[in-house]
């Protein structure tokens, strides 16, 4: 298929997932929403059920869920709410929420109580002391709750050989991802921003297999392709989530391509693989025991600024001229890591802007602004 | 009038007790600090036992921040927080304490010719004559302001600029200008102590401070729960993590863990829970011994020194005192108690006398507060004392945070509810709306919320506050005749 046949139909999936969620179930499979962050869903691919992603959206409006939270709560996690209260997700049949940040936190018991009669809420807590035998036990325990209760709503055990064959799938789906985020850079002339973000986006509404077979042609046909003569310039984008077409558009109209990412929908959930051999539940705690330089996650090394500094190389890495980030508003895990971010990026002599945005935002007109008056910035830097 | 300006005045014996306690520590750390030794910051649900089996010198900086807002320099801090680079968004405690580990300070202006602190004109209390009238100022048509009360104007100062002065004047002035409250002469740290039991902000937040100033981590991760009871699996996991924090413990202070020490701190951490209970109880009388809102005040110990003899021993004088009060029908509430509310959630430090106002106006009592059942907790061993620690505000279930309120409300005969919306505090705040409805559908009583904040005076809107105070009232009004048509 031609890249932009293949590029549609990303496309297509990233901007209707509610079509992805009725196709699969028309086909028979049960889907379980996943919220953010870190959850293995391995275990319900390995299930044999349809992990479905939950992210928020770009279209919706928040209202029913101000019957739960106040305003001051991001839109991701409070239009996850709403899209279980006003019927979008009616089609699930459970939902794994994670609780790492303060906002999640409570969310779980908001998810829990305004379900309870419509959908089993499977709650996930995550260890922030990751690596050592203790944590690796506590997660290891939280993990199998989750294949518990996935068992339940299956009706039956899942078997160790598919969580193996799970992993292989995710392991080749990431692989796959972290490829194409290298051609989109160099063939960032076909695979613009907006492009770019919607075929990193359907990852979250397809079945992996499905999934990483589209994108392995697509990242072979990529391939086949000249690098590109990229006359505009290039950033690294960082945040929780970037998935706005029109706000990527404005990227495109003032040719700035995005070089590599370090954001939590995309770069941030395909970074690190588990362990092919061995027990597959010990091999995914070990997965989320190797994830680092997040925001969300706990630094034992806490005096020095690790991550700061492993998104500045990265900017250099990837030859970018300089880094977006995108601040969801009332996220305090990438707020409260904001100045040592900007530290680091500023040793590194890598300019920055910081884009306040949200997923009810409809006029971007001060975003185009903004990066307008970057775009100069970069070409400078070039 | 008179009456009620004497009972606000006479300040008991166990009181004065509580207040010395919290003194002290902060002296005894400054003194530390003096003498080249260890001083230590830690968040308020970290389990302070184990600090104590080392005899380290703590410091808490939520209490501090708490203190630095109720003395009106909350919105100074947190503003040079947000020039550091920290968003506005972010907990009001965390940003003044973030501020502050920075090395800024709220200071009082001074003119370096003169060497005297530069007056804010706008500052002090309305001037009166010989006949207790305000003076009003001809020109302006104001009040005029009583000289004796005025206070210099505020400025923002950083300890590594002064540091950096040469020796001299000017580096002595503003030395000396940095504001005396104890909250803002509090030591920097060598080390800090984090437990994420309350919230998960508190993680990234030591990390900065650990960045800050170059110091060791000591974490007790303790991820959410959502059952009542507390498994033996998140057990275990917390209590890897004790052993843990004491090897590192060990490291920093190059001492042994001194099982005696601990043992003891254990006892008087329990004695101090109980301690508090029993005065938190007092509140179950009708009418109460004492305003509900003293217990904000009280909790200073309970964050600063629950492992310390001296903290027990004055909550036990407390518990005297309000003996006394039952006796003798006496109370610390300046006003006779017509309505029993629960007050839920950290109350608004900077607008204390305002929040107090309408509640005092409408005969209102705090009788019950949700601090009480949550540093009320006795345990007995190491394993029972990862499960009180499993149990803070934050992390727990709403069916235990409900549970925990629905009991002090039954117990102390509340009317109603306030919730204060904190803007500060997401996770308290985020599942409020549900537990709001629980009360009134399990207990049939009102309840009213109100916008505020526990740290940034920005985020207070008087007028809602005012008017929803008003509106419980009503509704408590209505609830009451309800009940005695019966
Ligand atoms: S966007 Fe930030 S606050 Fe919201 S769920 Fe994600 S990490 Fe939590
Ligand atoms: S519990 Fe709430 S108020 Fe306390 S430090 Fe955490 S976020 Fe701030």
């Amino acid at each position: 298929m031609a890249i932009e046949a293949l590029v549609r139909e990303f496309e297509q999936v990233a901007a209707n997932p509610q079509a992805q969620l009725k196709k699969y179930k028309e086909a028979g499979k049960k889907c379980i929403g996943v919220m953010p962050y870190y959850a293995p869903e391995e275990l319900v691919y390995a299930a044999g059920m349809m992990p479905f992603g939950m992210w928020g959206s770009n279209k919706k409006t928040i209202s029913r869920a101000k019957e739960y939270c106040a305003t001051f709560y991001c839109t991701i996690a409070q239009l996850d709410l709403e899209m279980l209260l006003d019927g979008t997700m009616d089609l699930l049949d459970g939902v794994i929420t994670p609780t790492i940040c303060d906002t999640l936190r409570p969310m779980s018991q908001n998810i829990r109580v305004a379900m309870s009669e419509k959908l089993p809420c499977i709650f996930l807590a995550h260890p922030q002391y990751r690596k050592p035998e203790f944590g690796m036990k506590f997660c290891h325990d939280q993990y199998t709750h989750i294949r518990t209760e996935l068992e339940k709503i299956k009706g039956s055990a899942i078997a160790d050989a598919d969580i193996s064959e799970a992993i292989r799938v995710y392991n080749k789906s990431r692989a796959a991802r972290r490829a194409f985020v290298k051609l989109a850079s160099e063939h960032c002339d076909v695979i613009t921003a907006t492009k770019r973000a919607a075929v990193l986006k359907a990852s979250w509404f397809m079945g992996k297999d499905e999934y990483t077979e589209k994108l392995e042609a697509l990242n072979a046909e990529l391939s086949a392709l000249p690098v590109c003569n990229w006359k505009g310039t290039k950033v690294v984008t960082s945040g929780i989530i970037c998935d706005n077409p029109t706000l990527l558009k404005i990227f495109e109209d003032n040719n700035i391509a995005i070089a590599a990412d370090d954001v939590a929908h995309e770069s941030r959930a395909f970074r690190v693989d588990a362990d092919e051999t061995g027990d597959p539940m010990t091999a995914l705690c070990r997965q989320f025991a190797e994830q680092d330089y997040d925001v969300l996650l706990y630094d034992e090394a806490s005096n020095k600024n690790r991550r700061g500094e492993f998104v500045a190389q990265m900017v250099k890495d990837s030859g970018a001229q300089g880094l977006v980030l995108f601040m969801q508003q009332f996220c305090d895990p990438e707020e409260m890591e904001y100045p040592y971010l900007k530290k680091a990026l500023e040793a590194a002599d890598v300019p920055h802007i910081k884009l306040g945005i949200d997923q009810q935002m409809r006029d971007f007109g001060q975003a185009a602004t903004a990066i307008q008056a970057f775009a100069d910035v970069l070409e400078m830097r070039k | 009038m008179a009456e009620e300006k004497k009972a606000k005045k006479t300040v008991s014996p166990g009181v004065l007790a509580l207040r010395k306690v919290v003194e002290d520590v902060y002296a005894d750390a400054r003194t530390a600090k003096a003498e080249g030794k260890l001083v230590g910051w830690s968040s308020s649900k970290f389990p302070c036992e184990l600090a104590e089996a080392f005899d380290l010198n703590v410091m808490y900086p939520e209490n501090q921040a708490a203190g630095i807002a109720a003395n009106r320099d909350g919105e100074i801090m947190c503003q040079a927080a947000e020039d550091l680079g920290f968003d506005n968004d972010i907990c009001g405690y965390a940003r003044i304490s973030l501020a502050y580990a920075a090395g800024k300070r709220a200071s009082r202006k001074v003119d370096f010719e003169t060497g005297e602190y530069v007056m804010d004109p706008n500052s002090g209390k309305p001037l009166k004559d010989e006949n207790g009238n305000v003076v009003i100022d001809e020109a302006t048509g104001k009040p005029k302001k009583d000289p004796k009360t005025m206070q210099p104007y505020t400025v923002l100062d950083d300890i590594h600029e002064i540091a950096a002065l040469p020796e001299g004047r000017e580096k002595e002035l503003r030395l000396a200008a940095i504001k005396p409250y104890r909250q803002m002469q509090m030591p920097q740290p060598d080390f800090v102590l984090c437990c994420n039991n309350i919230c998960n902000c508190m993680t990234k937040w030591y990390e900065n401070i650990a960045r800050m100033c170059n110091i060791p981590l000591i974490m007790i991760d303790i991820p959410y729960n959502n059952t009542v009871e507390v498994h033996d699996s998140n057990v275990a996991y917390v209590r890897a993590q004790f052993d843990a924090a004491i090897r590192q413990l060990e490291e920093i202070t190059g001492k042994k863990f001194d099982e005696k020490k601990f043992e003891q701190a254990c006892a008087n951490a329990n004695r101090t829970a109980q301690n508090w209970l029993k005065v938190c109880d007092y509140l179950q009388y009708k009418p109460a011994p004492m305003s509900g809102f003293d217990l904000f005040n009280h909790m200073a110990d309970v964050v600063t020194a629950r492992g310390k003899v001296e903290a027990a021993e004055a909550f036990e004088l407390l518990a005297q005192d309000l003996e006394e009060n039952i006796r003798t029908g006496t109370s610390t509430l300046p006003f006779p108690e017509k309505y029993r509310v629960m007050f839920e959630g950290i109350p608004c430090w900077p607008k204390l006398p305002n929040l107090f106002k309408p509640l005092k106006e409408n005969g209102v009592n705090v009788t019950a507060v949700v601090y009480a059942p949550a540093f009320g907790f006795v345990y007995n061993g190491l394993d029972e004392m990862a499960r009180a620690y499993y149990k803070a505000p934050n992390s727990v279930c709403i069916e235990q945070g409900v549970a925990w309120r629905e009991g002090i409300c039954v117990d102390n005969k509340v009317d109603g509810v306030l919730v204060h919306y904190n803007r500060s505090c997401k996770p308290w705040s985020g599942y409020m709306a549900e537990m709001q409805r629980r009360f009134t559908k399990d207990l049939g009583i009102p309840c009213a919320g109100f916008d505020g904040d526990q740290a940034d005076p920005r985020n207070f809107n008087e007028a809602q506050y005012t008017t929803r105070v008003q509106g419980l009232v009503e509704a408590m009004d209505a609830g009451i005749a309800a009940k005695e048509a019966k």
